[in-house]
């Protein structure tokens, strides 16, 4: 065409109908597609939340449902009880120990995870077992594990020498009563917890790790830096953000989870491994007093929230991006 | 400073089943500016990563300054190196980046600042210290990288197609300051490219490779007029070399050497080869001229650069009488397609 010749305008048709299909809609595909989700957790989540707000308000029992408001009182019964205060305390130690280790676990499977060698499937299979396996079956088998009587645990210690001998280092007795004994109790709840989440703060890790470009640990390399170098100085700053994913997740999986704890102590001995939430279960569901269990349960909401906007907020100015 | 040999250095992967490099033999020169040429997947990313050290060799032996350092982790051997994507650490600030390999030599806190302010500002980025990566253009990425590279003193610089990630008209001003950059300090550099301006430009020698072989290893000038093999007279120059087939033979001829017969000196020798036009490009003054040659063998499409020095009109569709001085003609065996001998014609 040259500069010279005339423009023509030509006339705006419209595209029939027909040809926009209701694929081509995205404002409309993205309500159908959400829809599932939106109304899963308004079932699930939203309408459980609202409830368990209104109980918290109530004198509502298993034996008398009716409901009457009642105000904070709920609230200020659980304060007045030590058992409450136990519990809470539980659950920050039960939580910040496992999540420590979690995340220290995590990493060091995670390194694992990303090398390759022989036989890696393998490897890969047997550290997601944990968490492939349903909670209670894997809590069940752990019941076993730390039985007061038939533990192999203890019977494998006995077979070292470290345990049922008048001069062992671990006591004359036959047996360590791994669940009976308050503070192996609390710690046999933590090492069961960890072993369960582990893997999914490992794959969480391994994601992070994959995603480092090779070039900055063969730059490390080249600039002499060894290997604890590359990896505080690398390695690791660069997969901040998802270790703090990981440890949110570890965080709220372990605040929120009571079914290690029930199946394997029932909060016992003497409540040393009761937590808020088995504690909540307990006086909820248990004992039947809905509105006191319903306000347990409520004292973790604000708690969790804060700490998964705190660390949200950490990773997004952690992000290097 | 130090020389850099590989001594028949194979690197195979796959059990066996990829050559990335196969028995190569180099050696650099003191101080010297050593250019990897190749087309991509020619093996010379492959053999710079088997000279730091970050891939070990399948055969063969790489010696910086007369020692064998095949065995060594790339920290033991004195080098740095610059990748094509620079490698910062994005955490870090620019400071941070280039006082690192200090660090991780155990050198003295106010030293290592003294030194990585001397790199900075000898690259021009001294007053950005205190940034990080992700706020600096690709230019001055580039230059953190070197500044990284530097610090150390290393006896062997190599960079690995450094001006790859810059825009075109970045790349040319990065491409003079790293040679100047490679005068001043003086260190025997190593340099992969693709890029066959890069290389003419940069390299003391060139170093062209192909399918894991060294095809030819000189200056720019020789690599560019006697070329060892077809596969270096197509390589290197745009447009490549023109060959025609003539017997045994391939006639060789540079498009710049290939000028209407009357555009040539009197007195030289010459080879009249007349071409029928197809096609003229006009590219930055140059007339390219594509056609078809006949004379000097088997008609073959050929192209002609015609400076912009050259008036004659010509026009496509129409047959012109065009000659190349007969020492312009290179020859080279169609079956192996090693440079031989001159031939009569």
């Amino acid at each position: 065409m040259t500069a010279t010749a005339t423009p023509r305008v030509r006339e705006v048709t419209e595209v029939p109908p027909g040809r926009r299909r209701f694929a081509d809609r995205d404002g409309a595909l993205a309500w159908l597609f959400l829809m599932p989700s939106v109304v899963y957790i308004l079932a699930l989540v939203g309408v459980p939340f609202v409830l368990a707000v209104g109980f918290a308000l109530s004198d509502v029992t298993a034996g008398d449902p009716s409901y009457d408001f009642v105000g904070l009182r709920n609230f200020e019964r659980i304060f007045d009880d030590p058992v409450f205060w136990q519990s809470l305390g539980n659950t920050f130690l039960f939580t910040s120990i496992s999540m420590l280790l979690i995340v220290v676990f995590g990493k060091i499977l995670a390194n694992i995870l990303v090398v390759d060698f022989r036989g890696k499937w393998v490897v890969r299979f047997l550290v997601l077992l944990p968490w492939t396996t349903p909670v209670t079956l894997g809590a069940v088998a752990w019941l076993w594990l730390l039985d007061s009587i038939f533990s192999p645990i203890d019977w494998l210690l006995r077979q070292l020498g470290l345990l049922g001998s008048p001069d062992a280092l671990l006591g004359p007795d036959s047996n360590m009563y791994w669940l009976g004994e308050p503070s192996l109790a609390m710690g046999s709840v933590i090492a069961v917890h960890v072993w369960r989440v582990t893997p999914l703060a490992a794959v969480i890790v391994m994601a992070g790790l994959v995603a480092i470009p090779r070039d900055l640990d063969e730059a490390a390399r080249v600039d002499g830096a060894g290997w604890w170098r590359r990896m505080f100085e690398v390695t690791i700053p660069m997969t901040l953000p998802v270790i703090a994913v990981a440890a949110l997740f570890g965080a709220i999986f372990t605040f929120t989870d009571m079914a290690v704890v029930d199946v394997l102590t029932n909060g016992g001995p003497n409540n040393a491994t009761q937590v808020l939430t088995s504690w909540a279960f307990f006086r909820g569901i248990d004992g039947g007093d809905v509105g006191q269990g319903a306000a347990v349960a409520l004292f973790l909401f604000p708690l969790l929230l804060a700490a998964a906007i705190a660390i949200l907020r950490a990773v997004r100015k952690m992000e290097v991006h | 400073m130090a020389v850099v040999e590989v001594r028949r250095l194979v690197k195979e992967y796959d059990g066996g089943k990829v050559r990335a490099v196969d028995e190569v033999d180099l050696a650099t020169e003191e101080g010297e500016y050593l250019v990897l040429l190749g087309p991509s997947g020619c093996g010379k990313t492959t053999l710079l990563r088997t000279i730091a050290g970050l891939e070990q060799p399948t055969a063969g032996e790489v010696l910086i300054d007369g020692h064998a350092v095949t065995g060594l982790p790339p920290r033991a051997r004195k080098i740095a190196m610059v990748f094509q994507s620079y490698a910062l650490y994005p955490h870090k600030t620019v400071l941070a980046n280039i006082v690192f390999p200090l660090r991780a030599a155990g050198m003295p806190r106010p030293d290592r600042e003294r030194k990585a302010r001397w790199a900075a500002e000898l690259l021009g980025i001294g007053h950005l210290l205190a940034r990080k990566p992700r706020q600096l253009s690709g230019g001055e990425r580039q230059r953190v990288a070197l500044a990284r590279a530097l610090v150390r003193e290393p006896h062997v610089f190599l960079l690995d197609e450094p001006l790859s990630n810059l825009d075109a008209k970045l790349r040319a001003s990065a491409r003079d300051e790293l040679k100047r950059f490679q005068q001043e300090v003086s260190t025997t550099t190593i340099y992969v490219t693709h890029d066959q301006v890069e290389a003419m430009g940069l390299g003391d020698r060139i170093a062209v490779l192909s399918n894991g072989k060294v095809h030819q290893i000189g200056k720019p000038a020789e690599v560019y007029d006697d070329p060892a093999d077809t596969f270096v007279a197509t390589f290197i120059g745009s447009p490549p070399m023109n060959l025609v087939a003539r017997d045994a033979h391939l006639v060789g001829f540079r498009p710049e050497h290939l000028l209407p017969a009357e555009a040539l000196p009197a007195g030289v020798e010459l080879e009249t080869v007349p071409l029928a036009v197809e096609r003229i490009e006009y590219l930055s003054g140059d007339r390219h001229v594509y056609g078809t040659a006949g004379g000097i063998g088997a008609a073959t499409r050929v192209v002609a650069r015609l400076p912009a020095t050259v008036a004659t009109p010509i026009s496509a569709g129409q047959t012109y009488d065009f000659a190349v001085a007969r020492d312009r003609l290179r020859f080279f065996a169609t079956d192996t397609g090693r440079r031989v001998e001159a031939v009569r014609l």
